[in-house]
């Protein structure tokens, strides 16, 4: 296990935090768009929870199946989708991963392994049990990755989910990114406790709880260790606990609505998922070997690039309309 | 027993081949469904597959209908052909979601890169004492979506080849057959080749004086009591609709062209149901032909009692048939 900056490891822990970075600069982009009108369309910003995302899929073999939910961005960028499809996407263009008709909530790339993301809520729990499912059938080494929040918990089709892929040893990994609220609905509300790993675990499925899922290290520690018992064919979950720090979806925060209190977003902001990393570099002595300008210069360059490329692409045509229906 | 007759298939007989066939042919072809390994394998209907390839690819599924749809489509997602299988079509509600707002839009919402080769196979499961849900005629609930196939075969020959161009689809399909005795154990010769039915609606019968549009068992009124029309010199065109979607409406609408009256027969229930949007693409279509209202017999707008005494009043019969047809022409 990885934990210290010595010199073999240094490079998974700078990917680790550029990985983030990258995420975090592209939805102030994508904020910075919705603010100026760009955006016609509900975007479900990350911004706080990018080290589930990023420790989870550290863990992961390139060949690894993900599915993602309506806040996908995260999800989609550190498994390594293709940025300016997925800038395109958001802009309803033509040249976008979708087309243009998935938008924002559909973001996938089959290339690299994000097969899809769907925003009805738990919606696509079940495509990772399937996909689990068809690889095991095929006899084949790669296992499947659902993400979804702590609202999905509630939903009948996670517990028979988890049910199933215990039922049938299924090499698929639950990842709940517990960020405490749905939507604005915070999580005492909605469920007997505020941890959920407990009341998984009697259905036989091995769960690691990550208290501080801002920590990217914690998180692959456990993501590592889930990800090499679901290769054997015994499917866990992990519970990673963030929070969210813009709106449900749009570009700003939402203190003023008062559903939670500043107070807790400044208990989380402490927590903050680059400052921690960067306390490990810190601690190693090895601070100056993160250079977080150079990596701020190349992610940005790569946006300004994706941005080009999404304002130039031309529209979806009309014919579109009627196009790829099916049935 | 000559080389012709035992190709004489009963209906659930010619599916059960259909769905050997497509697991012979191709190794993706899994099915699952609740209690789908059971003795009886539905009444007979999966036996062949299940002796042939096992529990690797028969999957007992646990109760979860929303639950399997969804790993249906995770595996199809992953390059597999599944096949669902619900005992009855009230059960596939609990599945709506996944059914309706996922697989029938994913090719859509990812610009066509998305293929969903699902069948999701059910039976309209009328039998006395069903009653108030296990009766259900769901068909055109799913119809309505854009995405979805959905396909009612009504002779055995259809239920083989209806089921293998389910199977062989890129997109989900959804196969309700019908369960009673009268169409789910007649049999009639069977080709025993591989075939598709092609998604075109079937005209049965030639006639000139009324075009007859049947769904499902229907058909096997209409051509009960074709006979007892023409000898009172009523010539009816009957149709057999087979796909609700894609909704093969051309042959329909010349043939009122040709009879100037219409009359559809559904399994279920008149509003908002394949007997309005039937007559309503007709009458957008050829309206000046019509000499006469068109007509429909459904099922009335109430749920199927239990009661047999009650129940027997509830599906439209043969003479339902003559006595709307004789008050038309």
């Amino acid at each position: 296990m990885v934990l210290n900056p010595d010199s073999e490891n240094i490079g998974l822990l700078k990917k680790l935090y550029y990985d983030m970075l990258r995420i975090r600069l592209v939805e102030e982009k994508l904020a910075d768009w919705y603010t100026s009108g760009l955006i016609k369309a509900p975007v479900h910003l990350s911004i706080g929870q990018e080290a589930v995302a990023v420790g989870v899929m550290a863990a992961l073999s390139p060949e690894d199946k993900i599915v993602s939910t309506h806040r996908c961005h995260g999800h989609y960028l550190a498994k390594g989708g293709n940025l300016k499809k997925m800038m395109a996407e958001i802009l309803g263009k033509a040249t976008g991963c979708c087309k243009g008709k998935g938008g924002t909530m559909h973001l996938f790339d089959d290339s690299v392994g994000h097969v899809i993301s769907a925003p009805l809520v738990g919606a696509s729990i079940p495509f990772a049990v399937g996909i689990a499912m068809a690889s095991k059938m095929k006899g084949e080494n790669k296992i499947a990755v659902a993400f979804f929040g702590d609202g999905a918990v509630e939903e009948g089709v996670f517990w028979e989910s988890i049910n199933f892929a215990s039922v049938f040893k299924l090499p698929v990994l639950f990842v709940c990114e517990n960020n405490l609220y749905a939507t604005h609905s915070p999580i005492l509300r909605r469920q007997p406790y505020e941890e959920i790993v407990s009341r998984v675990k009697s259905h036989n499925i091995r769960t690691f709880y990550v208290n501080n899922g801002n920590d990217v290290l914690m998180v692959l520690k456990a993501a590592q260790e889930a990800v090499s018992e679901t290769r054997k064919f015994k499917p866990c979950l992990i519970e990673a606990c963030t929070y969210r720090l813009r709106e449900h979806w749009g570009p700003g925060e939402d203190w003023h609505l008062g559903y939670r209190t500043r107070e807790e977003g400044d208990e989380w902001l402490a927590k903050c998922p680059f400052k921690q990393l960067r306390k490990v570099f810190d601690k190693g002595g090895n601070l100056s070997q993160l250079n977080t300008d150079e990596m701020e210069k190349m992610i940005k360059k790569e946006i300004d690039e994706a941005v080009k490329f999404a304002l130039e692409s031309p529209a979806p045509l009309e014919n579109e309309l009627l196009s790829e229906v099916g049935g | 027993m000559t080389e012709t007759n035992e190709r004489f298939l009963a209906y659930k007989d010619a599916a059960a081949e259909a769905l050997l066939m497509a697991m012979e042919k191709d190794e993706k072809v899994f099915l699952i469904g609740e209690g789908a390994d059971n003795i009886d394998g539905i009444g007979g209907h999966i036996l062949p597959a299940i002796r042939k390839f096992g529990p690797s690819r028969i999957l007992d599924a646990p109760i979860s209908e929303n639950g399997i749809t969804g790993f249906a489509i995770g595996a199809a997602l992953d390059g597999m052909r599944p096949v669902l299988l619900h005992h009855r079509n009230d059960f596939m509600l609990l599945a709506m979601d996944q059914m309706m707002n996922q697989a029938a839009v994913l090719r859509y919402a990812s610009g066509g890169r998305h293929r969903i080769p699902l069948t999701i196979l059910s039976l309209v499961a009328r039998r006395p004492g069903e009653g108030v849900q296990h009766s259900h005629s769901l068909q055109s609930v799913f119809a309505h979506f854009p995405g979805i196939k959905v396909g009612m075969p009504a002779c055995a020959v259809d239920a083989k080849g209806m089921l293998l161009s389910a199977i062989f689809s890129d997109d989900p399909t959804i196969i309700l057959e019908h369960k009673h005795p009268t169409l789910y154990d007649k049999k009639e010769y069977v080709p025993e080749q591989y075939y598709e039915t092609p998604f075109y609606s079937k005209i049965v019968t030639l006639g000139q004086d009324i075009t007859i549009v049947t769904v499902s068992i229907n058909l096997l009124n209409a051509l009960d009591v074709q006979w007892e029309l023409k000898t009172k010199g009523i010539f009816p065109e009957i149709i057999d609709l087979r796909w609700l979607r894609p909704l093969d409406i051309n042959p329909i609408v010349r043939s009122v062209i040709k009879t100037g009256r219409l009359l559809v027969i559904d399994t279920g229930w008149k509003m908002y149901g394949v007997s309005s949007e039937i007559i309503a693409q007709v009458c957008e279509n050829a309206h000046t032909f019509l000499k006469f209202p068109p007509r429909r017999i459904t099922i009335p707008d109430v749920p199927c009692p239990a009661s047999q005494f009650l129940e027997k009043h509830y599906h439209p019969s043969a003479q339902d048939i003559v006595k709307t047809v004789r008050e038309m022409v």
